[in-house]
């Protein structure tokens, strides 16, 4: 009953071209069956990321540990909310990040949860830039 | 199934078979000779209703799934051609699809009534367990079910579904994949669920067996609670109780024919109707209003193990409620304060239900725990205790007592529990969708409505035309073929006509001997050709929103109707909201934007639209479209034509749904009296 060779073969890394994606932008990729945002975040959406206190977080995790230095600019997570599964909204919500119309939780603009009945943060899923415009999924 | 049986046939062909297995004597004994208190009431008819639905629900089921395709890309497809194509069809599916919610309906009753009169009681707490097996695989093959029309309903509720198991530690995130079988909710997902749906109903059939045999071992409980003593406290079950339970059944099979013939779609989610779409959430996620009073509880806890837990508990827990209930006297009828509790508790579990359906903020927040909490406490702190603090009036002696001293209490009792059963059944429907700040839709006067609707051919001519001059340079309507044009309940154009109408479309086909695709003009069997190739140019071309295919859309949008006119609409069978709405927005364009509403760049202020910017520029305009039969060419009277249009297309065989609604009420009524009169003439002597 687990993923049969074929679904564990076409869930293979993939490659995203970034440089279309202008400054407070996001696109939405599928990888795996799931949707992947890539926001191009604003320098006042990274700040805001970084200003908040993060013992004071129900899921703590510095918006450092969720990007890769030196890209800050690039958030990539899996856009699935925790709580139970639905797409959350990009550009929603009061923190500049993320809202799900479902069950009302909200995520900051660094894709961490803020309010609502979501208990972990959205997920950073395994990528590396191939270069400064071109990302890895996988 | 009670003993041996002493029964010989006297057929020496059936003698000679009983010997060898003694099948006949078993059913002899268990459906024919086999004792019944006198003192049932038509609460206990609710388990031969349920047996019926069981069989119906299989018999419909594998007919179904004869013409069904288990696969993500063709499994919506596939359901609507069923309904369109298939001899029947369109009734094999309502009758499955409502036969759910009967099911579930009578289920309720069921469980209710023996929650009433103390059922679970010793010795009957093994069949009162394995009824709640039942219930809770009933529950899985219903939710199972529910997935495979592969509606954005169908999908979502899957994901949130079998995410609920990801709350388990350590194992969850595993047990998930092998439900999904792969990464996301996908065709794998779906393949399983059909699977699953079509063999757990045979395992509920199965565990009805030993419910029966438990029941028939334990002996039935009745409305006083005092076991059957001498032969005068019971009859035998055939007359006497198959002619009640034929007579229940064909009541039942009204409200159950109220459903497929005249409200086929009010029980669902407009939803369902738009294919299923992994890249967009429906704004509220509603489980089928059976599900609805557990939804609530699970939402109410704030953690999401909690909320988990809180939930599936809410059911096993009905399984130690013969020992929570620990009083002697079985039934509520003598126990003054626990029939009390019982009424609250039925309130409760309504208002569960309503909110459920409605979305988790503020105060329904609040209110959800507060009912949460009330759900519980009947059964861990109130039920234990009134076993210890209450004074149970006295109990008859026997049944045949209990038969004599009745009095007229009974009647309002019942009453009042059909009047909380009904508001059960309603209440939970509540349409959960919100309706976003727009303007309700105006109501119209549609030919199509109420029990005797019709399409009026003219309407339908006129619509087609509007759709194929104006609509269809950017909406497909992919599910209708050119033959269906010159079918029975459809515009009315003859074959000739139908043929000579596809001949102006250019059909691609191929590939040709030499492996190349070609243009050939339409044949009847063709279906209208989509103006885009793929979703993908569709959304290119139009800034970013594709235009929806409209084949289904009057089906697929509606708006609350909010309390308590859902439930006016279920006596007026008003089902139009998707017709209502379709009409208002196409008329619902504006130049002037009110105060406060922002439209962004490249979209239209329309007072209908949910959110009020749609990215359809304005579609109609006076005398755009001419009619040859004098009909006014305005915008009002092209939306109320191409509506009408569209309803057909969503809706081919309404006509011929109706006519048989009202044969199949006639025949029910004459059925239902004669089976009252024949149950009376049965049961004279035994009151």
């Amino acid at each position: 009953m687990n993923p049969d060779a074929s679904t564990i073969a076409a869930g293979a890394p993939i490659e995203v071209d970034l440089s279309p994606v202008a400054e407070g932008q996001d696109i939405k990729v599928f990888w795996r069956g799931k949707p992947i945002y890539i926001s191009h975040r604003t320098k006042k959406q990274i700040d805001e990321a970084r200003a908040v206190n993060v013992a004071s977080l129900p899921d703590p995790q510095s918006d450092e540990a969720r990007v890769k230095s030196g890209h800050e600019q690039w958030l990539v997570v899996i856009g699935i909310c925790t709580h139970l599964g639905c797409i959350p909204i990009a550009h929603e919500g009061n923190y500049d990040g993320f809202f799900c119309p479902c069950h009302g939780s909200q995520y900051d603009s660094s894709g961490r949860i803020r309010q609502g009945p979501a208990p972990a943060n959205l997920p950073v899923p395994p990528y590396q830039f191939v270069s400064d415009t071109k990302i890895q999924i996988g | 199934m009670s003993g041996p049986s002493d029964y010989q046939p006297s057929n020496p062909a059936l003698q000679w078979i009983e010997r060898r297995l003694p099948i006949i004597g078993l059913v002899h004994s268990s459906f024919v000779v086999y004792p019944t208190p006198r003192n049932l009431n038509y609460w206990w008819t609710f388990g031969a209703i349920l047996s019926f639905m069981l069989g119906m629900q299989i018999l419909t089921g594998v007919i179904l799934a004869m013409h069904y395709t288990p696969h993500a890309d063709l499994a919506f497809k596939s359901v609507e051609l069923l309904v369109r194509d298939v001899n029947y069809g369109w009734l094999l599916r309502n009758m499955h699809a409502c036969g759910a919610s009967m099911f579930f309906f009578a289920v309720y009753v069921h469980m209710l009534r023996g929650l009433y009169y103390g059922s679970y009681k010793e010795p009957r707490e093994v069949l009162w367990i394995l009824g709640v097996i039942i219930y809770l695989l009933m529950m899985a093959t219903g939710f199972m079910g529910y997935v495979l029309p592969w509606g954005q309903m169908s999908f979502w509720g899957a994901t949130v579904i079998t995410n609920l198991f990801s709350a388990i530690p350590y194992v969850g995130e595993s047990i998930v994949t092998l439900l999904w079988g792969g990464y996301s909710v996908g065709n794998p997902t779906l393949n399983r669920f059909f699977s699953l749906h079509y063999l757990l109903p045979f395992v509920i059939a199965g565990v009805v067996v030993l419910h029966v045999w438990a029941l028939h071992v334990a002996g039935q409980n009745n409305p006083d609670g005092v076991e059957p003593k001498t032969e005068k406290d019971t009859v035998p079950f055939t007359p006497h109780a198959t002619i009640k339970d034929g007579f229940g059944v064909a009541c039942f099979m009204l409200l159950y024919a109220w459903f497929i013939f005249y409200m086929p779609n009010y029980l669902g989610d407009a939803d369902n109707y738009i294919p299923a779409n992994p890249g967009v959430t429906p704004p509220h996620i509603v489980p089928e209003w059976y599900y609805l009073p557990f939804y609530a509880i699970l939402r109410s806890i704030p953690n999401k193990l909690a909320g988990v837990i809180g939930m599936f508990s809410a059911i096993i827990i009905l399984c130690f409620l013969p020992w929570l209930d620990a009083a002697r006297t079985k039934s509520s009828k003598y126990r003054p304060l626990a029939k009390q509790f019982f009424w609250i508790f039925v309130a409760v579990c309504i208002l569960l239900g309503y909110l459920g359906a409605q979305p988790p903020e503020g105060i329904y927040v609040i209110a959800g725990r507060v009912l949460t909490f009330c759900y519980f406490a009947y059964f861990l702190i109130v039920l234990p205790l009134l076993s210890r603090i209450e004074k149970p009036r006295p109990v008859p002696n026997s049944i045949s007592e209990a038969i004599l001293a009745k009095s007229g209490k009974a009647v309002a009792s019942v009453a009042v529990m059909l009047v909380a059963a009904g508001a059960l059944f309603f209440g939970s429907l509540q349409d959960a969708r919100a309706n976003e700040g727009s303007d309700k839709p105006p109501g119209n006067k549609w030919s199509f409505a109420g029990p005797f609707g019709h399409y009026d051919r003219g309407t339908l001519q006129r619509g087609l035309k509007v759709y194929k001059e104006v609509c269809s340079s950017c909406h497909g309507l992919s599910y209708i073929a050119f033959r269906n044009l010159a079918e029975a309940g459809g515009p009315g154009y003859s074959v000739a006509q139908a043929a000579a109408f596809a001949s102006d479309y250019k059909v691609k086909d191929g590939p040709n001997d030499a492996g190349d695709m070609f243009e050939r003009p339409g044949r009847p069997a063709d279906y209208f050709p989509s103006p885009f190739p793929n979703e993908q140019a569709a959304r290119a071309a139009n800034g970013g929103a594709a235009p929806p295919d409209l084949s289904l859309i009057t089906k697929a949008r509606s708006y609350g109707r909010g309390f308590p006119m859902f439930i006016v609409d279920f006596f007026t069978q008003y089902q139009e909201q998707g017709p209502d709405y379709v009409s208002a927005v196409l008329q619902g364009f504006e130049d002037k934007v009110p105060e406060g509403v922002t439209i962004p760049e490249g979209s239209y202020y329309n007072k209908y639209f949910p959110g009020h910017a749609i990215k359809m520029p304005k579609p109609l305009s006076d005398g755009q479209v001419t009619y040859d039969d004098g009909s006014p060419t305005t915008v009002a009277q092209y939306s109320k034509d191409v509506t009408t249009f569209l309803m057909w297309t969503a809706e081919p065989h309404m006509e011929a749904r109706k006519r048989m609604g009202f044969q199949v009420f006639i025949f029910l009524i004459i059925f239902a009296g004669l089976m009252y009169f024949t149950k009376k003439k049965v049961w004279a002597d035994s009151h």
